[in-house]
């Protein structure tokens, strides 16, 4: 059957023969590697997107499931003008080894960042306790989200800037 | 005349410059092996032995190639050249030559349209087997003479006694490297009867050598690719998919990829020994090391690997970074019908410091002494014979200064955190705030660099000066450490320009960078680097006359003479070297020998929370510090360390494959557990810069050594809060609770 989904804004009808998941679509069908795929069971993150702005790991999603929803994968992250600030923390504080978690950990967080701008570090540790990291022992991901937790020039509450 | 001041280039060593492949990879765009495709490319797949010993009475491909789709299958008689594989010993077959020898062992490989139709016909193969008794028991197959290597090393006076003894048995479990990439790779022929192949590895020139042994090719024929690889830490130093996917190209003329799901990554891949080990450490009533005695077994699995070098890391490591005069070890690694093991972070030296680390434990306690001025008083120092081997440490070895500065850090807040999800049991809520007990512990770890025991060690590096900037060439698999910046910081340091790019060649167009791992890029690429660089330098100024080399090009006297583009008018100016450490002997039939490059030292102290009730524990913080010979880029450093220790922690507390009369039962990531976010200890690490006597600016490499001493310091930990005699890693619940 024909499938449609809207993958980080563009509609994108997909031919589903058989029990393909979200995560075998967008890698294979769809060109978007970016997602990876780590364990097929939910249990590394590594395939996170949001799907109608939830988080979810697309190796459990069916793909017929998302018809007619809107997918966001890390390839739809940032833009012409630069990285999304998820990714440039990232950089930033060498929260990038292997990378293989990587766009999981940066879908995950932008979630995150969209719901809680400031979170505290325990927040950000359950926030991302689905995404496993087997390089950098979560310290330099820790680091990003402080950098990116601080109260901004801009942010309603810090007054300073008019 | 004023004197000539180098401007320092941006991006130096020393630096905490940012990764060149860090953007594609925090973007999706970076191209692992998994992610490749080519045109009209089938897909492969595997079938595997259901038992770990069982011999093989019939099989029949018929049914599988009968499904629509199906391009190839194969068995052993397919295989065109040398039947078996392996990188010291090749006693592997390919695919199963009769006898299966382990759990999940590969019988037969399909090629078919897509990776559903090859998996169907993978398990359409029809096999009979006639299961047999497995040898799964180490003791039993020592007693059996069922062994890759056994070693004997033997110093000082057998005869001699302390004052103080304590003995000790300990045992380590299998650990799962479980890089979050699979074992994936691509094969595409050539028009010329070759063929190009992209595989996740550590050593494509190793790989290269038994491919083209096992499909009879020319070393031209066959080109190995450097590939984007998911972590490594040791379980891509052996061969997986390398020789199946060749065989499916070659035989069906297309492009072949495979890539493992994470149960068939479980069993593909080598893991670290399991271990048991029996010590006696005796002591003068001052503290001092008399002798120690230690027997030591490995299990190897079913096939060699790099068991044989991994065994001698363990019987040299039996004693750590101390000295001690008379030493009587004895080690084997055994063949049995486990799953096979091989390279992990730490390759050996990991299962030994559990053991000598909690008898230092032990020795102080029996003395009444303080376990971190025991170990100072033993300290291993410069000048000093290596306790097993005799060698006498050339180079740096603070091991003093890691202790000192580790006690230095300051201990985290004794009061438990009040939120729940921060004590043992975490999100169980399992855990009230006056159940909790704390502890605290020690340990310090040592590891050689590099290879050792007399083997020929060489990494090839070409640095090229083009008018467009400086290309580095090499070889070496980048498995997401952070070579690729250190390569560069050196070339821009000696070269004097912030314009460098790593170019990762294929097995064609350079020679062997050696393996990713035994902690030997940094000082092995990186100093091919150095010296190819520095050659370079050294070239240039001379054709021009000039006594600076600058981003814009060479000066003398402060002023500029040859432009860039004039060093490079006939073309670019290059330099290709192959580097060598100093060089290390075999042993004496007492193991006696010069048989290590050099050392690196490192130290833990571990805190924790433990629910004695419940036996649950949360490793509250890890802290280190640790030899580093020379900080090439600190940031890169500190994600070396705290990486390590998660391994180290997850290995403390949680990380075990079961295996079950030859048969891994947990082989998914929901029954394997690798730490998550809140597992994760806080971690405050120190670094300790005294240079090493080779290596690029005297820095070491240090990716194994956050491994090493974490795990026993934690386990100390866990002691020290419950009194409990802890002798087994993981420490699992079950351990804490009860008599």
């Amino acid at each position: 059957m024909i499938v449609r989904i809207t993958v980080n804004g563009d509609d994108r009808p997909f031919d589903v023969s058989g029990p393909d998941s979200l995560l075998s679509v967008l890698r294979r069908d769809l060109g978007l590697p970016g997602t990876k795929d780590a364990c097929e069971q939910g249990e590394c993150g590594s395939c996170t997107v949001e799907l109608d702005g939830a988080l979810v790991c697309s190796c459990l999603v069916m793909a017929v499931d998302a018809d007619g929803c809107e997918v966001t994968t890390v390839e739809g992250l940032g833009d012409e003008d630069g990285l999304h600030p998820v990714q440039e923390a990232m950089l930033e504080t060498g929260a990038v080894q292997c990378g293989f978690c990587t766009p999981g950990f940066v879908v995950a967080g932008a979630h995150l960042l969209d719901r809680n701008p400031h979170p505290t570090p325990l927040e950000v540790k359950e926030a991302l306790a689905g995404n496993v990291c087997r390089c950098t022992g979560y310290g330099a991901i820790t680091r990003a989200f402080e950098l990116l937790a601080e109260p901004h020039p801009g942010d309603a509450q810090t007054g300073e800037e008019s | 005349m004023t004197s000539t001041v180098v401007p320092r280039v941006r991006g130096g060593i020393g630096t905490s410059v940012r990764r060149p492949d860090g953007e594609p990879k925090v973007s999706g765009n970076f191209a692992y092996a998994s992610d490749l495709t080519a045109p009209d490319m089938l897909w492969g797949a595997t079938r595997r032995s259901p038992y770990a010993r069982a011999r093989l009475v019939r099989i029949d491909v018929g049914p599988a190639r009968a499904i629509d789709g199906v391009h190839a299958v194969l068995t052993q008689a397919d295989v065109p050249g040398k039947p078996l594989f392996g990188q010291e010993e090749q006693d592997q077959p390919v695919l199963c030559d009769g006898e299966a020898r382990f759990w999940g062992e590969p019988v037969a490989i399909v090629a078919a349209d897509d990776e559903e139709t090859a998996r169907l016909a993978a398990e359409a193969i029809i096999v009979e087997w006639e299961e047999l008794d497995p040898l799964v028991d180490p003791e039993q197959a020592v007693a059996d003479g069922s062994v890759y290597r056994e070693m004997r090393v033997r110093r000082g006076d057998e005869s001699v006694s302390g004052n103080v003894v304590v003995e000790g048995y300990y045992e380590t479990a299998t650990q799962d490297q479980a890089p979050l990439g699979p074992e994936a790779g691509l094969a595409i022929p050539d028009d010329a009867g070759g063929m190009d192949l992209y595989v996740t590895s550590q050593w494509i020139h190793i790989d290269h050598k038994q491919i083209v042994d096992c499909m009879a090719m020319e070393p031209d024929q066959i080109r190995c690719h450097p590939v984007g690889i998911g972590g490594a830490f040791g379980a891509r130093e052996d061969i997986s998919v390398h020789i199946h996917v060749a065989m499916l190209a070659a035989v069906t003329g297309r492009p072949v990829k495979m890539v493992y799901d994470r149960s068939e990554s479980f069993v593909g891949h080598v893991k670290r020994h399991p271990s048991k080990g029996w010590y006696r450490h005796e002591a003068d009533a001052e503290g001092n090391l008399v002798k120690v005695t230690a027997r030591l077994i490995l299990d190897g699995g079913s096939y060699a690997h790099t068991s044989r070098a991994v065994l001698a890391n363990g019987a040299y490591f039996t004693v750590g970074p101390y000295r001690c005069d008379n030493i009587v070890v004895d080690a084997a690694v055994t063949r049995t019908n486990n799953p096979p093991a091989g390279a992990m972070r730490g390759f050996g030296a990991v299962q030994t410091c559990f053991g000598y680390e909690m008898q230092m434990d032990r020795l102080a306690a029996a003395l009444d002494m303080d376990p971190l001025e025991l170990r100072r008083r033993n300290a291993l120092a410069p000048g000093d014979p290596m306790a097993t081997s005799g060698q006498i440490i050339e180079g740096s070895l603070p091991t003093v200064a890691v202790i000192d500065a580790l006690e230095a850090i300051p201990l985290p807040p004794e009061d438990v955190d009040d939120d729940p999800l921060l004590r043992p049991g975490g999100t169980g809520l399992t855990t009230s705030k006056a159940d909790v007990v704390r502890g605290v512990g020690f340990a310090v770890g040592l590891k050689n660099l590099a290879f050792s025991e007399a083997f020929d060690d060489y990494t090839e590096a070409r640095v090229v000066m083009t008018s467009a900037g400086v290309e580095v060439h090499t070889a070496a698999i980048e498995v997401g450490q952070g070579l690729v910046t250190v390569c560069q910081q050196i070339a821009r340091t000696i070269l004097g320009t912030e314009r460098v790019a790593v170019i990762w060649d294929d097995t064609s167009r350079i020679g062997s960078a050696g393996s990713t791992s035994a902690s030997r890029q940094t000082q092995m690429t990186g100093g091919a680097v150095h010296a190819a660089s520095e050659a370079l330098r050294t070239k240039i100024l001379q054709t021009h006359d000039g006594d600076e080399l600058r981003a814009d090009g060479v000066y003398r006297s402060g002023g500029l003479i040859a432009t860039v583009d004039e060093i490079c008018a006939d073309g670019p100016v290059e330099e290709h070297v192959r580097f060598r450490h100093p060089p290390t002997t075999t042993a004496d039939e007492n193991g006696q020998g010069d048989v290590h490059a050099g050392f690196v030292v490192a130290a833990h102290r571990a805190v924790v929370d433990v629910d004695p009730e419940l036996g649950l524990v949360r490793v509250v913080q890890v802290d280190t510090a640790q030899d580093v010979g020379k900080a090439l880029n600190p940031q890169a450093i500190t994600g070396q360390l705290e990486g390590g220790i998660m391994m180290g922690t997850g290995f403390a507390v949680m990380e075990q494959l079961v295996i079950r009369n030859g048969v891994i039962v947990n082989p998914t990531f929901t029954d394997y557990l690798v730490p998550t976010f809140m597992d994760a200890p806080d971690v405050e690490t120190r670094i300790i810069e005294e240079g090493d006597h080779w290596g690029p600016f005297g820095a070491k490499g240090i990716g194994e050594s956050p491994t090493i001493s974490s795990t026993p310091a934690i386990v100390a930990a866990i002691r020290n809060a419950t009194g409990k005699d802890l002798t087994k890693v993981p420490v699992l619940p079950e351990h804490i609770i009860g008599d």
